[in-house]
């Protein structure tokens, strides 16, 4: 299965080969251009009806994690986060190192050992280590290197109604929303773009957007739910299982107001359930690509995702059928000239 | 020259945030199309006028969008809940009137806290005066944008209102397009927008013109009220002309040649060197293989609150400055 494959390779910023080597694989057969940029960004292109307008939909293959900083004279490894990681989620984990995908655990001092006021706060990384089970600093060198990228071990698994925990949602539900329409959209020319390093910065989204110039974008994401009881509706971002949440501003981009109309009236005449992303905070590709060279037009389109940037974040297979009915019918409109009029 | 209240008065009661900026937009088109050889505005929604010369290509930037709050929640009641474009603070919006593009009127008020200043705005909410939610929503959508609700104060010498960052800089813009008659110089007029949300029109503006100077018209901070931070700019001491800010170095030469031409004019004038905030230039300098940017600062007093303040002279010799610049052979 597509986001299984996705979620369970290595894809951490910088280090997206393992992911844009499956998605290549994926989409090779089904595009009439292919090309990776200089930053290692999949920029594809679907020849079809020619439109007036330049369409571009955008997925970040990458995944937030850790990298090796240091192996002390005991052979445990000390490391660094890449993206956004919340400290609190990795005390106990196990990771994979390197290519190699070496076996890790992340260690730290046990709760007998804590002093009162450690045991109040997140340990903080300095104080937590990987462990691989080798005693020597020689030992541990022979399997892992400074530099080396780690990632959560975490298997996709399907539970509940309908729902999955994986780690890598964020992006990888994106990826694969991408993958399926070039596959399926036959005759619509759209450009569809695979970026490198949107957790650390939206560093490849820039010179790809710079590449394409692109008219219209549509950013595919995983973005913030956080949807418990006992909170005023107002503090939560988005909701599982009420579909596509659709963006309103973070702090890269206030979409343009009329595509955000214009997709909201495609779900209601389709009948896909939407919601509205109502967190102002975070931020995406859309921030570089829309005031890239003369500026343009950007929406994005997101699953919702528990428990982001961890080993187990948790989805909707009904709003990512809900997601992917929603940009079928905006290419839909796209093709008809409808979603263009008026920009 | 007279200070213009009548366009000063339409342009800070013209709704405008960033990112909604199509009203504004509009009115400031009509104020100067008779006066321009082109007008385009691209699709961040920057305005830019053109009046056609040989000379230089000089971008003249005054952003048109202003701070405001952006509806992401309608409770079952009826009250609104929001986020900020742009600076706010919460203290400042507390029981301020709002108005939203179609004219609702809201006043922002806030949930029970015990320490007031640690007052959040996800503890504000907007009351529009309804009785619930299905009366809320005939009325406002989540994702629409409420400002400050305008007003128009001014004496003799001063002008006090909402939205002064920055339709003094549009107005100190429109002024000089009716103004400047003999440039040869080539001349970028943008109206540029998201500014408030981080210079966000002023890069794919500068993008599409690539001048060969940059010039913006914005507020600066003033240090001359009752104990005051230390800053060397106060109200009706002339325009300012930027030294730095967090966002930019001006070019030495083109600085220079403002302090020139302002000496040589008789325009007073005071140096700025702001610690924080920056403007349009500081994207614009960035642009492409890189531009010479200055900026004339108009000195305002309790910016991003409802009511700021600028002298009427300083705005006036803003003006005359930037008019005798756009008029100058500038050799960078």
């Amino acid at each position: 299965m597509l986001l299984k494959k996705l979620t369970e390779a290595s894809g951490v910023s910088g280090n997206e080969k393992e992911v844009r080597d499956i998605i290549i694989a994926e989409i090779k057969d089904h595009v009439d251009d292919l090309k990776i940029d200089k930053l290692g960004n999949i920029i594809a292109y679907k020849n079809g009806k020619p439109s007036s307008k330049k369409l571009m939909i955008t997925a970040h293959m990458d995944e937030v994690g850790l990298m090796v900083t240091d192996i002390d004279d005991k052979g445990f490894i000390k490391f660094t986060t890449v993206g956004g990681i919340d400290k609190r989620v990795l005390v106990s984990k196990t990771v994979h190192i390197g290519d190699n995908k070496i076996p890790g655990v992340i260690g730290s001092k046990p709760i007998h050992l804590q002093k009162k006021n450690e045991r109040n706060k997140a340990i903080d990384i300095d104080n937590l280590y990987i462990d691989i089970g080798t005693d020597t600093k020689e030992e541990t060198s022979k399997f892992v290197k400074i530099g080396d990228y780690v990632t959560f071990d975490s298997k996709y698994i399907e539970f509940g109604d309908d729902l999955i925990k994986a780690k890598a949602l964020d992006n990888r539900v994106g990826c694969s929303l991408l993958i399926e329409l070039i596959k399926e959209v036959k005759d619509v020319s759209f450009y569809g773009v695979f970026t490198v390093m949107e957790e650390i910065g939206l560093r490849g989204a820039g010179p790809a957007a710079y590449y394409v110039n692109p008219d219209i974008s549509i950013i595919l994401e995983g973005t913030l739910c956080y949807d418990v009881p006992k909170i005023d509706s107002h503090l939560i971002p988005t909701y599982i299982n009420k579909g596509p949440a659709i963006s309103l501003m973070d702090r890269t981009t206030i979409f343009n107001r009329s595509l955000r109309e214009k997709i909201v009236g495609i779900a209601i005449k389709n009948n896909i359930p939407y919601q509205y992303r109502k967190s102002s905070m975070g931020g995406n590709d859309s921030g570089n690509i829309h005031t890239k060279k003369e500026g343009s037009i950007t929406a994005t389109i997101s699953v919702p995702c528990r428990n982001i940037h961890s080993p187990t974040s948790v989805m909707s297979k009904k709003d990512y059928d809900n997601t992917y009915r929603l940009l079928r019918a905006i290419i839909k409109d796209f093709e008809k000239g409808e979603l263009v009029n008026g920009f | 020259m007279d200070f213009n209240s009548k366009l000063l008065e339409e342009l800070v009661k013209t709704y405008g945030p960033s990112g909604n900026e199509t009203k504004i937009c509009n009115y400031i088109k009509g104020q100067i199309e008779k006066y321009v050889d082109e007008i385009i505005i691209d699709s961040l929604g920057n305005l830019i006028a053109r009046k056609k010369g040989n000379g230089n290509k000089i971008m003249i930037a005054a952003h048109m969008d202003q701070i405001g709050f952006m509806i992401t929640d309608i409770d079952d009641n009826g009250f609104l809940r929001f986020t900020n474009i742009g600076g706010v603070s919460p203290l400042v919006s507390l029981n301020q009137h709002v108005v939203f593009e179609n004219g609702v009127l809201g006043i922002i008020a806030k949930e029970p806290v015990e320490d007031i200043s640690k007052l959040k705005l996800s503890n504000m909410y907007i009351d529009i005066g309804v009785r619930d939610k299905n009366e809320a929503e005939s009325l406002v959508n989540i994702g629409d944008v409420c400002v400050y609700l305008p007003h128009y104060c001014e004496n003799e010498n001063t002008v006090f209102t909402s939205a002064l960052d920055d339709r003094i800089g549009c107005y100190i813009a429109i002024e000089a397009i009716k103004a400047v008659n003999n440039s040869s110089n080539d001349l970028y007029f943008v109206f540029t927008a998201q500014e408030e949300v981080g210079t966000r029109g002023a890069k794919t503006s500068a993008y599409r013109i690539e001048p060969d100077i940059c010039i913006s018209l914005d507020v600066t901070g003033s240090g001359d009220t009752p104990k005051a931070k230390t800053f060397a700019v106060g109200l009706n001491k002339g325009t300012a002309i930027k030294v730095k800010d967090q966002s930019i170095l001006t070019h030495p030469k083109l600085r220079n040649i403002m302090i020139d031409i302002a000496k040589n004019n008789n325009i007073p004038y005071q140096l700025e060197v702001l610690e924080h905030g920056g403007t349009d230039s500081g994207a614009v300098h960035l642009t492409k293989e890189g531009v010479p940017s200055g900026v004339i600062s108009i000195p305002t007093r309790y910016i991003h609150s409802t009511t700021e303040m600028v002298s009427k002279n300083d705005v006036i010799n803003s003006l005359k400055l930037l008019i005798k610049l756009l008029e100058h052979n500038i050799e960078i």
